[in-house]
């Protein structure tokens, strides 16, 4: 067998130099054309008067309401998704029940359905002429064109990342070790926090990390129930496309480029992290 | 510790897995369940072990009405086939695990724990093995830590699924011997299953040979060689 590989080194699946060239030729061009050329062009545009009108824009009072109010979903949004997410998949691995692949379908509803759909739902279900909404509003506590509103549409559109994660890692995993820990004498709550969580913690960074990167930039869901008040409802990718509308091109590429920043700094991230633990992460390489 | 099983039966949704099943088991005793695979052994050891409840029947350790014990409370050493070692803790972490999870009035002090990880690693004769993780053990090896890991809760019983199924001849043929060590020295009731006539008939006192469910025959391995009950035991043991 080696003295076959050795005398011979092109393996079975090996193409020749020639086809080898052009596909790598070909994926070379598509990136470039579509990913890296577009990409360029938000920092070019951004920094086409300088970096200080680029930091100067970024610097204006809607702008800066605007990345806090993007980083604030995110915090909200991100945590609280990757509880359900991880319920959502427990719950599918470890039990047999009926209407098990009804559930997982309507965990990827939220891929299928658009999100301008999902953002009229919750303004139908939550706005001031609903029934809840109408009470809540009176309460003082307005859903739409608020932070919550905010807050309930991305999580709506983020939901799927941390449970489909996880889902096929745990249905590899098994879950022989929990029972080990369960005849050891371990409580419920301490085989999740030191058996299960160490075992799923890859898969949870990772699909944090995408529903991170989705919940920031998420923009026809949020466009919808935000109600786009400029300084107070107004996210990161609204403002953007506002500012853009309004011709302000630096300012709306400044700000652009600063989302694409925090993006690549997830993608970055999540590099590393590849890079550190590619054995563990192996069996779950799935993106 | 002696194991009375009544009438205990198993339905996984319309199938069923186990028949109405009895056996008694002497404490001390170290029992084979044999059986080709489907023949509802594994079952059993589970339903012993608290990881499975029967749908009907009751079992008794020590006369007491052990059913509905939960699988935390059993104080059963369980083994399992694939070891299901905790992949991302060390060996001593692995064997400790037991002990640390005991609640605080009941935990030994910490250099109590070390104490009896380095007693059960020596009775594994694996000294010197505590601080490697088990990814970098024999599967000889991950089997005997599995082996102390089970041990250090002080079970009453020990309950082993294919314990050597996934070993070579050579090490199959120690680690038989070294259960038998263990089991006399410890003087646990111990439960193991196998698929492998051979193995039960050379390491068991008592064998108990499973077919669709039900038990076949319940026996020392020379009755059992001698006399087998029905026609599918003298098929499977002379397989």
């Amino acid at each position: 067998m080696s003295d076959a590989a050795e005398r011979n080194w092109r393996s079975a699946t090996d193409e020749t130099p020639l086809v080898r060239g052009l596909l790598i030729l070909a994926a070379v061009a598509g990136m470039a054309l579509l990913v890296a050329a577009p990409l360029l062009t938000v920092f070019v545009e951004a920094l086409a008067k300088g970096w200080f009108a680029a930091l100067k824009s970024l610097g204006n009072p809607d702008a800066l309401s605007a990345i806090r109010l993007t980083l604030m979903i995110a915090a909200l949004s991100v945590p609280l998704n990757a509880v359900f997410g991880i319920a959502a998949a427990w719950f599918i691995t470890r039990f047999e029940f009926r209407g098990k692949a009804f559930l997982i379908t309507l965990i990827d509803l939220p891929f299928s359905v658009s999100p301008v759909v999902a953002g009229l739902c919750i303004v139908l279900m939550f706005g001031a002429n609903s029934a809840i909404g109408g009470w809540l509003v009176a309460q003082g506590y307005p859903i739409v064109f608020a932070l919550p509103g905010i807050v309930l549409a991305t999580m709506f559109v983020t939901f799927p990342f941390v449970a489909r994660e996880l889902i096929p890692v745990m249905i590899e995993q098994g879950c022989q070790e929990e029972e080990a820990a369960l005849t050891l004498g371990a409580s419920g709550w301490r085989v999740f926090t030191t058996v299960t969580l160490p075992k799923i913690r890859w898969a949870l960074l990772y699909g944090v990390l995408l529903c991170n990167a989705r919940a920031m930039g998420e923009f026809g869901a949020v466009a919808v129930v935000s109600g786009k008040i400029r300084g107070q409802t107004a996210t990161m990718p609204i403002t953007i496309e506002m500012l853009y509308n309004e011709y302000l091109s630096v300012a709306a590429f400044s700000l652009a480029g600063l989302l694409t920043a925090l993006a690549l700094v997830t993608l970055l991230l999540k590099t590393v992290l590849e890079l550190r633990h590619a054995d563990e992460i192996a069996a779950t390489h799935r993106h | 510790m002696d194991i009375d099983i009544q009438e205990i039966s198993k339905l996984f949704g319309t199938t069923a897995a186990l028949h109405p099943v009895s056996l008694a088991i002497p404490s001390g005793a170290l029992v084979a369940l044999l059986g080709p695979s489907g023949s509802g052994k594994t079952t059993l050891l589970r339903i012993l072990g608290g990881l499975e409840f029967p749908t009907s029947g009751r079992v008794l350790f020590d006369g007491q009405d052990a059913t509905d014990i939960r699988v935390q409370d059993r104080r059963a050493g369980f083994v399992f086939q694939s070891y299901a070692l905790f992949r991302h803790m060390t060996v001593f972490e692995n064997i400790a695990y037991g002990l640390r999870a005991r609640p605080r009035a009941e935990r030994p002090p910490k250099l109590e724990i070390a104490r009896r990880v380095a007693r059960l690693l020596e009775l594994i004769q694996l000294p010197e093995i505590g601080a490697r993780y088990p990814s970098q053990l024999s599967g000889g090896q991950r089997q005997r830590v599995a082996l102390a890991r089970a041990l250090a809760i002080e079970p009453r019983m020990l309950l082993l699924d294919e314990p050597f199924g996934a070993l070579d001849a050579k090490v199959r043929k120690e680690l038989r011997q070294g259960l038998r060590d263990i089991h006399d020295a410890t003087g646990l009731t111990t439960v193991f299953v196998t698929h492998d006539q051979e193995e039960a008939m050379e390491l068991a006192d008592m064998v108990v040979v499973m077919s669709m469910g039900r038990i076949e025959q319940i026996g020392r391995p020379s009755d059992i060689r001698a006399r087998p009950a029905s026609s599918f035991v003298r098929e499977f043991i002379t397989a």
